[in-house]
C-alpha cells in the first residue's frame, strides 16, 4: 500500500483543459502578477498535490502556526511556509476577496482567490526557518531580499510551467499509480541536490534491500552557488541507474522546488513532500538540507521525534565511507576499525578534483558517472546565475 | 521585532487514575508533562484515523488509464 496523502487527500487545482481556456480569458480582466521561478513551481507543486494538503499560498494563521509550531491552524504537520511574497504596489486596488491572475515568463499560469493580504517580519522568518538571521545563510539572504506583504489564498492552475526534464517530470497522481503497478509496497524516497558518489549509491542500496522499491527524487531548481547544474545531476543519475541498479527497482523522477538549505525544519518538508508522492519511508542523511555548519549534523534526526504523526517513517542512515580493513562501503554501525582504515568521501574534495578536470578514484565515484560530471565544461552554478536565476 | 505569540491550549478530562497512570510510565523517559505524553500520542492515533477516513477516491478509469499511457511514453512501464 502506498502512504495515504499528507492530511489524507491528495489535493488537485488543475483544471479542465476547456475551463481553463475560460479561466485564461477571465484572468485578461484581473490584475496581475509576475512569479519568479521558484514561485511558480510553488503554484505548480501545489496545483498537483506535491504540497498536499495546501490547496493554495498560506493565510496568515497558517503562516504563523507554522512558524510557531510547525503546523497548519489545523494541527496537521508544516515545516517550511509556502508564501507568495508581493510588493504593494503590484497590488494596488487588490482587496481581499478578489481573484488576481499569476503569471510566468509573460503567459497565465493560474488564477488566485485573495483570502488575505498581510504583512510579514522576515528577520523572525528566518530565525524560525533558518535558526539564524545571519545573512551570509543562502536561505537567510535569500529570504531578506523577499517583498513586503504576503498574500494568502487557492490557486487554481491554467498551465504548465515548461520542464526542460518533462520526460523525468512526475506528479504524486502519476507515482502512485506507478508504486502501484510495479506492486510495490514499501517504498523508500531519496531526495538529493547532488550528484551521486558511492556513498549515496550505498546508502540508497541499504534502503532498498528492505523495501520494494526506491523513489529517487532529486531538485531542480534554484540553487546555490557551487551546487551542482540540473542537468548534470539528471544525467549523472541516469549513468549510474543505467549501469549499477535494477530497472525495477527504482524510479527516477525530478522535483522543482527550490533548497532553502533550512536544514531539520526542511528535512521534514521534504519527506512530507515524498510522502504525498506515495513513499512510505523517506532517508534522511547526515546534515539534511544543511549548508555550512548552521546545523548539528544529526539535527534533523532529532526533529522527526516531535511528529507522530507524520505518516512517513523516517530512514534515518548515516554518512557511508569505504573501510580498507572491511574491504567495503559501510558505517560507523557496521565497522569497527579505527579511523586509519577509513577514508571518507567528501563532496568537497569530490568538487575540487571535478573543477580540475581530474577523475575521481573508483572508491569515490563509479568512473561512468564521472565521465558524465567531466563531459560539461562548468557542471556547476555560478555566483551571477545564483542572483539572477531565470 | 519578534513579536509574542503563544501556542493556544484547553482543557479535557481524563480519570485522575489514567493520569497517575501516564505519569509513572514517563518518568525519566523524554516527556516533560502528561498533557505533552498525551498530545504526542493523540496526535499520532488522529492522524491515522483521520487519513484513513479522508482516503482519497481512488483516480477514475479515466484518468488512470490517461496515466498509464503516459507512463508507458516515458518508459517508466
Ligand atoms: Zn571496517
Amino acid at each position: 500500500m502506498v502512504s495515504r496523502p499528507h492530511g489524507g487527500r491528495l489535493v488537485d487545482r488543475t483544471v479542465s483543459p476547456r475551463r481553463a481556456e475560460r479561466l485564461v480569458e477571465e484572468a485578461k480582466e484581473l490584475p496581475g502578477i509576475e512569479l519568479s521561478p521558484g514561485l511558480a513551481a510553488d503554484v505548480a507543486n501545489i496545483a498537483h498535490g506535491v504540497y498536499s494538503p495546501l490547496e493554495g499560498f498560506l493565510v496568515q494563521e497558517d503562516y504563523l502556526s507554522v512558524l510557531d509550531d510547525m503546523r497548519l491552524g489545523n494541527d496537521i504537520p508544516w515545516t517550511i511556509p509556502i508564501v507568495l511574497d508581493v510588493d504593494p504596489s503590484e497590488i494596488t486596488g487588490v482587496r481581499e476577496g478578489d481573484d488576481i491572475a499569476l503569471y510566468y515568463g509573460g503567459k497565465p499560469l493560474a488564477l488566485m482567490r485573495v483570502e488575505e493580504i498581510y504583512g510579514w517580519d522576515k528577520r523572525e522568518y528566518a530565525a524560525k526557518v533558518f535558526k539564524t538571521t545571519d545573512p551570509g545563510h543562502p536561505g537567510v539572504r535569500k529570504t531578506l531580499k523577499r517583498k513586503e506583504l504576503l498574500i494568502g489564498g487557492p490557486i487554481d492552475l491554467v498551465s504548465e510551467i515548461p520542464e526542460p526534464f518533462e520526460k523525468y517530470r512526475l506528479w504524486p497522481k502519476e507515482t502512485r499509480v506507478l508504486f502501484e503497478l510495479r506492486g510495490w509496497k514499501t517504498i523508500a524516497a531519496f531526495q538529493t541536490r547532488n550528484v551521486p558518489h558511492l556513498g549515496h549509491e550505498y546508502v540508497q542500496k541499504a534502503a532498498l534491500t528492505f523495501t520494494d522499491g526506491l523513489f529517487i527524487n532529486p531538485l531542480v531548481g534554484w540553487k546555490k552557488p557551487g551546487d551542482y547544474r540540473d542537468e548534470v545531476i539528471v544525467e549523472a543519475y541516469q549513468a549510474l541507474i543505467k549501469h549499477y541498479y535494477p530497472r525495477d527497482s527504482v524510479v527516477f523522477s525530478v522535483l522543482r522546488m527550490e533548497m532553502r538549505y533550512a536544514g531539520p525544519r526542511e528535512a521534514i518538508h521534504h519527506a512530507i513532500v515524498r510522502k504525498n508522492y506515495g513513499a512510505t519511508h523517506f532517508i534522511v542523511g547526515r546534515d539534511h538540507a544543511g549548508v555550512g555548519d548552521y546545523y548539528g549534523p544529526y539535527e534533523a534526526w532529532d526533529l522527526f521525534k516531535e511528529f507522530p504523526d507524520l505518516g512517513i517513517t523516517p530512514l534515518f542512515v548515516r554518512e557511508a565511507f569505504y573501510c580498507k580493513k572491511c574491504g567495503q562501503m559501510v558505517n560507523e554501525k557496521i565497522c569497527p576499525h579505527p579511523e586509519e582504515y577509513r577514508v571518507r568521501i567528501s563532496g568537497t574534495k569530490l568538487r575540487e578534483m571535478i573543477k580540475r578536470g581530474e577523475k575521481p578514484p573508483e572508491y569515490m565515484m563509479r568512473p561512468e558517472v564521472a565521465e558524465v560530471i567531466l563531459r560539461h565544461p562548468n557542471p556547476f552554478i555560478t555566483e551571477d546565475e545564483a542572483e539572477n536565476p531565470r | 521585532m519578534e513579536q509574542q505569540r503563544r501556542t493556544r491550549y484547553t482543557t479535557v478530562s481524563i480519570p485522575v487514575t489514567l493520569y497517575e497512570r501516564i505519569k509513572r510510565l514517563i518518568e525519566g523517559t523524554g516527556f516533560t508533562s502528561v498533557s505533552q505524553f498525551v498530545t504526542y500520542v493523540l496526535r499520532e492515533v488522529v492522524a491515522e484515523m483521520e487519513e484513513e477516513k479522508l482516503r482519497s477516491e481512488a483516480v477514475t478509469e479515466e484518468e488512470k488509464r490517461a496515466i498509464i499511457e503516459r507512463l508507458r511514453r516515458l518508459g517508466y512501464l
